[in-house]
């Protein structure tokens, strides 16, 4: 199976690693990773700023430089809801290309979603002993309806614990460019966000998007916190003894 | 004020945010309760059948309206169309003045809230005393309402104690007890003296000119049954087509707010008191508030009239729970006041507001029991502000050049290695502590990590060359 990786801009710059990961996992599964290099951005930055225009020239970049994969994989749920959900908005009024944008999205995947749903595994092999929690961010959850996909798959890591979190359904307060015009607000909420882990004894908090990882791991190394922050595909590739 | 000012002000009392917290938190639980009692699927049936009848009604407006009107004259009733919200809260003291009232009790209303009526009244030398509980503490404080449903939810009561005490000229005991029997002495002479009784509606209902109030704490029953006049103020996109129509919004509304089955009380008023009856008002006047409602009919923004002010939203919404209902500056707050202000106030007034009071998580449209789509409306405002030029030119620039920037590969891998040159002077151990704007307001409160040396892009590249091409794309 030829899976085409969108490593997303943030992981791309910022956590190189996490997209390392994730690749792994996929060909140890027997998929055929390529990594296109037109790709950037997927534009959620600018459309979640109302910039619609600018949003619109990077999904064309996204568009075009994806057009012929089969499978798009990527470790970001907010990016997969991007294209999956907000792209035919940008193409409102040009038939060919929403007709485009509706095709590609409907080959788009998150990372967990694409393992559940189409390659139909749980376990990956992965043993990682630590007492973990998984933060289900909103994009995710809520745009994608990805919910039950990423649990599974950290179910079957053998030695890690999973404990619940009191409000999974609270934001982490990252928000895009919210975490810069309401500093403190987000702040604020990255902390309930890290407490509530720290509640339920978590040592690690996992996400399947680094953009709630940078801020909620950011927040906790300014304040000098114990919690390790990883994105799920980092847990995944795991394979230590207990 | 901004909301950042106004936010940073409410973050400061603790005391504020943990009330706020605590109250969001179980009206939160109930809730889920409530609907886990009911079942998913009698509660998406309900959601879908509240939602049509209100849709129904916003899409025939006018003629629901014009049937409202008609049926409760034809009880005697008189009933005022209004613009605007001054024009509202005139015919209010108007009506007042006509009838020779002094004196006002008021039960809890959201639209003479959003009239500033309270301070109309008074300006005409009248009465007006506020008798929810709620809405009482915060008539005293001078404060607008923190919770649609919870108006006075961010005080506690030492808070409380003391704006009674300083009612009565001398010390207030703190406990809940001592205090609501205060309260209570204190509006059971209001009710007794008033000569005006004043209500905002919960439902209008066009087929037989029956307004409905649900409540918990009967004052809405003193309000409208003791005073000789009642005037009753009505946001015009109350109407609902049929008295059946009502069942499964009265389902939804209790449960969406509070977590109740039922509200303790449910009134339904058709007209002043009939020659055969024992009590009731001798006349009935019933206000219609338009107040740029109008003005959001048949746009992209519509949906927002479907709302039936149940407070959801705002017991979801990550961040009105950490800064509370003033944060947001006027009547409405946390998602519902995002969306509304700006379309009822003017966005050329209130650009600020949908960009900075949201995170985008959609949790709002989630709980929302109309499932109005929140998150998408405030997203529609901000792209309002982008077409209409409300952002700054600032902004602006950046979002274009960061998108000329990342239009092209090329480009891209340049913008990352300048990134990672002006980097250099903050960064330390692979983090950033500070950084100038616009990244200031990161680093103000997290530590940045820095543009890798080596990037994603970078790594494949160079296990390609090692693989030989194997992994070629």
């Amino acid at each position: 199976m030829r899976v085409s990786f969108f490593a997303t801009c943030i992981v791309d710059l910022f956590f190189p690693e996490v997209g390392m990961s994730a690749v792994e996992i996929l060909e140890r599964q027997g998929c055929e990773v390529d990594f296109p290099p037109g790709q950037t951005c997927c534009g959620q930055p600018a459309f979640n700023c109302g910039h619609t225009a600018e949003a619109r020239t990077l999904a064309l970049n996204y568009l075009n430089t994806f057009r012929d994969s089969e499978y798009i994989v990527m470790p970001s749920g907010s990016c997969a809801a991007m294209v999956r959900t907000h792209y035919r908005e940008l193409f409102a009024d040009e038939p060919e290309l929403k007709k485009l944008a509706e095709d590609v999205a409907a080959r788009t995947y998150e990372f967990s979603e694409f393992l559940v749903k189409v390659l139909n595994v749980r376990d990956v092999g992965a043993s990682f002993p630590v007492k973990a929690a998984f933060h289900s961010s909103c994009h995710l959850t809520r745009e994608l309806k990805v919910v039950q996909e990423p649990i599974q798959l950290l179910r079957k890591v053998a030695g890690l614990e999973l404990k619940e979190l009191d409000r999974q359904d609270l934001c982490c307060g990252f928000g895009g460019t919210f975490a810069v015009r309401s500093p403190q607000v987000s702040a604020n909420m990255g902390d309930d966000k890290l407490d509530d882990a720290a509640r339920q004894d978590a040592e690690v908090l996992v996400a399947a998007d680094m953009a709630c990882l940078m801020h909620l791991g950011g927040r906790n190394r300014r304040r000098a916190g114990g919690m390790k922050l990883m994105h799920l595909a980092e847990v995944l590739n795991r394979r230590e003894g207990p | 004020m901004s909301f950042s000012e106004r936010a940073a002000k409410a973050i400061k009392k603790p005391n504020l945010i943990r009330a706020t917290k605590s109250a969001v938190q179980s009206f939160y639980w109930n809730r889920l309760a409530a609907y886990a009692e009911l079942g998913e699927p009698e509660v998406a049936d309900l959601k879908q059948r509240a939602r049509a009848a209100r849709e129904q009604a916003i899409g025939n407006l006018d003629a629901y309206l014009e049937q409202f009107a008609t049926m409760l004259r034809s009880r005697g009733a008189q009933i005022y169309f209004t613009k605007t919200g001054a024009e509202a809260a005139q015919k209010v003291v108007d009506i007042t003045r006509a009838t020779g009232g002094r004196r006002i009790v008021k039960s809890k209303s959201m639209a003479t809230e959003e009239l500033h009526l309270n301070d109309a009244l008074e300006a005409a030398g009248l009465h007006v005393r506020e008798t929810d509980l709620g809405e009482y503490i915060i008539q005293l404080a001078g404060d607008p309402p923190a919770h649609i449903v919870g108006p006075a939810i961010g005080k506690d009561r030492y808070e409380i104690a003391a704006l009674f005490a300083k009612e009565e000229g001398q010390p207030v005991d703190h406990d809940p007890q001592v205090l609501l029997q205060f309260a209570r002495r204190k509006l059971r002479q209001e009710f007794l003296t008033a000569d005006v009784g004043i209500t905002g509606c919960n439902f209008a209902v066009a087929e037989t000119g029956t307004i409905f109030l649900v409540t918990n704490e009967g004052n809405a029953n003193l309000v409208t049954s003791q005073p000789r006049i009642q005037i009753v103020v009505v946001g015009m996109e109350k109407l609902v087509p049929t008295f059946a129509d009502v069942e499964p919004l009265l389902a939804l509304l209790p449960r969406a707010c509070t977590g109740q089955a039922i509200s303790s009380y449910v009134g339904m008023i058709s007209g002043p008191r009939l020659p055969e009856e024992q009590d009731g008002p001798e006349e009935l006047h019933v206000v219609v508030v338009d107040n740029g409602r109008s003005a959001i009919r048949q746009t992209e923004f519509e949906e927002a009239l479907l709302c039936i002010r149940c407070g959801s939203c705002l017991n979801v919404c990550p961040v009105y729970r950490q800064v509370g209902g003033a944060a947001y500056g006027d009547t409405y707050s946390g998602p519902i006041g995002t969306v509304l202000t700006p379309l009822l106030r003017g966005l050329d007034q209130w650009s600020e507001l949908p960009h900075v009071a949201c995170s985008l998580c959609g949790a709002c449209h989630d709980a929302c029991p109309m499932s109005i789509h929140l998150d998408d409306l405030l997203l529609k405002l901000r792209q309002k502000t982008d077409r209409e030029h409300l952002v700054s030119t600032g902004e602006r620039w950046v979002f274009k050049l960061w998108t000329w920037a990342w239009a092209t590969p090329g480009r891209y891998r340049l913008a990352a290695r300048i990134a990672r040159w002006l980097q250099l002077p903050f960064s330390r151990d692979g983090w950033i502590g500070w950084a100038p704007p616009p990244v200031k307001g990161w680093t103000d409160y997290r530590d940045l990590p820095v543009v890798q040396a080596e990037t994603f892009r970078d790594r494949w590249a160079k296990r390609r060359l090692e693989r030989g091409g194997r992994n070629a794309g």
